[in-house]
């Protein structure tokens, strides 16, 4: 095994790990943020116990994406330091600006949040669950300028190997930052409010604080909806954007193999990169030309426009793409039935409905990664899109043999990291809100 | 180009700033991490060691995060020659810091495996307390570097003796200043213990220091001709004087502000005997300086912005949040 193809599978394995906190994060904060504001405006004391009660869980999901998150800041450095050298000028920036203006602050007040409720008065505590939910969007807005860069670099010019810098503002607002952004952050407002839903669901299943339960619910489920909805809308306007900057990107997402008009949508199929064809394959015609120009007779680049050593691989991001469009709809779906179960002030007592969303609360964690695997994968062979070979961008002086090595510890500890974290937190969502409430004023347990 | 030269000038400042913010706030915790067993003797006292840092642990980290990003942002080749060519060392601090970040959380919630979180939190605080001194002699007595920056040497190359005694200069200094943050922060036996501790820590770290300044003398002769060296080197002898005396006297925040200012005295050091390099090369027409190691001055421009608006914000609400968990910890308080 190469050392490149190791280096690649540890940032995947890793930065593919990392990505389960900072979403749950999202929409976690945007819940608690609700719920202390119901606490403090309405004077609701169920919304400050049910609050309480999923901070602790925060903690222990930010607590992770911390520590899985030190990592990345390593691995650019440590496998990819001929990508650090070359694009260090641009890279290096939204990095550090994340730990300026975002991490500090989400840091310190979740701090704030976690431990220090009887020290602080109401406005202030709210105050903190607001800037922990901003603190942790910012944060998302700086690592999205970086990955965004990667995938639509602006503002640079190429001097003697390396990019330099001209543009500051070109180069954070690159063509697909914004998009990239609303599409992460909903995606991070559906995983989190479906995990609090879930959670809600499970306790009335149980017939545990129905009162409070039923508030979460509520509160969960409506960001869900709203959430749900809103992504289908930022999916299309990124669809379009990749369409237009990385045109061979989306032509291996619809495994469109030849450049034509009325571009057929692939609901199935099976691309079969050796032959550049698609076994099985049930098209609807002129429905991709349809979804990128809005009209069926826009003309779309196919794979046979790039050069065969500068295209992607077809089968991962083609799979990614789709399965993540399929769970979308399904949100929808249950957005949909979940709104009107709520017009109707029958949410809690479909007893079908409750178990889906209890079932349901891993699939948008498998949307994530999907999305992210078909972005990341779509991007190849480039690190950075038409400037960078992610052959060229590995450490020159870091064996195979110890990437290997450190790979293998990743994958002990991780390993550790994710049994200890997933039976700490069913362990915390057991205890119900009544229990979460009353340590938190007798202090500690 | 003057701008250009100015502005990497004020960089190599302000990474030094923030590492120098990490050895002060982070520093205590990792003492206190490596001085738990030590220290606290039941459960109530482990308790009360593990909140007096609860809080305030992972703002205090973010230090060295934001440190390494601005490093990287700032002097990719540094950034980028440090962390392949140092890769199993530092391997060792990332898995340290790792299971560090879970260690707490997980130990308050997970009874059932609570020695194994102990353990981590021990070991996690441990190493990094002891190798970053290791890491940071290294880039100052020289390691072999090729024509293309890269780093020349193997693993072993890292364990010579000037970076050793560096790392063990670096683990008392952090002990200490552990071990002053618990006398502040907690009362009864648990402070006792934890100002006994500080007296050793402190006549430790003075030999330690003296040993480093001969490591110097042997290693980096040059050094010694530096007037700064010489005036940070007194500040560290006058911190650790001020904080033995501090300690004899019970003044337990004082002890702690002596502690702080020993670090910035060393990092002061540091800087005078290590500047303009960043890491200097065994040949030293190869070492990476502010100049050849530096990025664009309009990326140092937009940092320093960057820096100068966000910097403030985050030194108010930190002393915010140190006031908002002032004075003695509880055991019946909220939170672990």
């Amino acid at each position: 095994m190469s050392a490149v193809f190791l280096a690649r599978l540890q940032f995947g394995l890793t930065a593919g790990f990392h990505f389960l906190f900072p979403p749950t994060t999202l929409g976690l904060t945007l819940v608690i943020l609700i719920l202390e504001s119901l606490y403090l405006w309405r004077k609701n004391e169920a919304a400050k116990e049910v609050s309480s009660y999923l901070v602790k869980i925060l903690g222990v999901v930010f607590v992770m994406g911390v520590a899985t998150g030190i990592s990345l800041e390593f691995a650019f450095g440590n496998n990819w330091s001929a990508y650090s050298r070359t694009v260090g000028d641009i890279f290096g920036a939204p990095l550090a600006a994340e730990g300026v203006f975002a991490f500090f602050l989400e840091s310190v007040f979740l701090g704030i949040l976690v431990f220090g409720r009887r020290r602080v008065s109401p406005k202030m505590y709210w105050l903190s669950a607001f800037l922990v939910f901003f603190a942790s969007h910012l944060s998302g807005v700086w690592i999205i300028i970086a990955n965004s860069w990667m995938q639509t670099p602006a503002g640079f010019r190429m001097e003697a190997g390396r990019a330099v810098l001209t543009d500051f503002f070109q180069a954070a607002l690159n063509p697909s930052t914004v998009v990239r952004f609303v599409h992460t952050v909903l995606g991070g407002w559906i995983t989190g409010s479906l995990a609090a839903a879930g959670i809600a669901a499970w306790l009335i299943l149980k017939n545990r604080s129905r009162a409070k339960a039923v508030l979460l619910l509520k509160t969960a489920l409506t960001v869900f909806a709203v959430a749900s909805l809103l992504q289908l809308g930022s999916g299309h306007a990124h669809s379009i954007q990749v369409t237009k900057t990385q045109p061979e990107k989306m032509a291996a997402f619809e495994a469109l193999w030849e450049t034509r008009t009325a571009a057929p949508f692939t609901v199935f199929g099976i691309p079969d990169e050796k032959n550049e064809k698609t076994r099985l394959a049930v098209r609807v015609p002129g429905m991709l030309s349809f979804l990128v120009g809005f009209n069926t007779e826009t003309r779309v680049q196919g794979l046979n426009d790039f050069p065969k050593d500068e295209r992607p691989p077809v089968l991962l991001p083609f799979a990614g793409y789709h399965l993540m469009i399929l769970l979308g709809l399904l949100f929808i779906l249950m957005a949909v039935w979940g709104g009107v179960l709520l017009a109707r002030k029958r949410a809690p007592d479909s007893r079908l409905f409750l178990k889906l969303l209890l079932f349901a609360i891993p699939l948008p964690y498998l949307a994530n990664e999907l999305g992210w695997i078909a972005a990341e994968v779509g991007r190849q062979p480039w690190a950075v899109y038409r400037v960078l070979r992610t052959a060229d961008a590995v450490s020159k002086v870091v064996p195979a043999g110890n990437v290997l090595f450190s790979l293998i510890l990743f994958t002990v500890i991780y390993s550790l990291i994710a049994a200890a974290g997933v039976s700490i937190i069913l362990r915390l969502v057991r205890k119900g809100p009544d229990d979460a409430a009353a340590t938190d004023s007798q202090g500690g347990h | 180009m003057e701008a250009w030269d100015l502005l990497r000038n004020v960089w190599f400042l302000l990474v030094g700033v923030l590492l120098a913010g990490y050895s002060v706030l982070d520093g205590f915790d990792l003492g206190v991490g490596v001085l738990f067993p030590f220290l606290a003797k039941n459960e109530d006292e482990k308790r009360t060691l593990i909140r007096t840092i609860g809080p305030v642990w992972d703002g205090n980290e973010v230090w060295l995060l934001t440190g390494g990003g601005a490093l990287f942002a700032a002097f990719p080749q540094a950034y980028a020659t440090v962390f392949s060519g140092f890769y199993l060392a530092l391997m060792v601090v990332l898995f340290s810091l790792i299971l560090r970040a879970v260690s707490l959380e997980f130990r308050a919630h997970d009874p059932a495996r609570k020695g194994l979180w102990e353990g981590a939190f021990v070991a996690g605080s441990f190493l990094p307390a002891l190798l970053f001194g290791v890491a940071l002699g290294n880039v100052i007595v020289g390691v072999p570097l090729d024509a293309g920056m890269e780093y020349a040497g193997n693993f072993f190359t890292l364990l010579r003796p000037l970076p050793l005694v560096f790392g063990l200069l670096g683990l008392s200094a952090f002990l200490l200043h552990g071990s002053t943050w618990t006398a502040l922060k907690t009362d009864g036996p648990l402070q006792e213990r934890a100002r006994k501790a500080a007296k050793t820590l402190a006549a430790v770290t003075g030999c330690a220091y003296f040993l480093s300044f001969l490591a110097v003398w042997v290693y980096l002769p040059g050094a010694l001709r530096k007037v700064p060296a010489w005036i940070f080197a007194a500040l560290v002898w006058l911190s650790l004087g001020l904080a033995l005396a501090a300690l004899k006297k019970k003044k337990d925040g004082r002890a702690f502000l002596f502690s702080s200012t020993l670090f910035l005295s060393l990092w002061g050091t540091v800087g005078a005997i290590h500047y303009p390099n960043l890491v200097r090369a065994a040949d030293p027409a190869l070492s990476l300086t502010v100049t050849n190691a530096s990025s664009s001055a309009l990326t140092l421009k937009v940092m320093l912005i960057i820096a100068l608006v966000g910097m403030p914000l985050v030194a108010w609400y930190t002393i915010y949040a140190y006031r908002v968990f002032k004075g003695k910890v509880g055991l019946d308080d909220g939170g672990y």
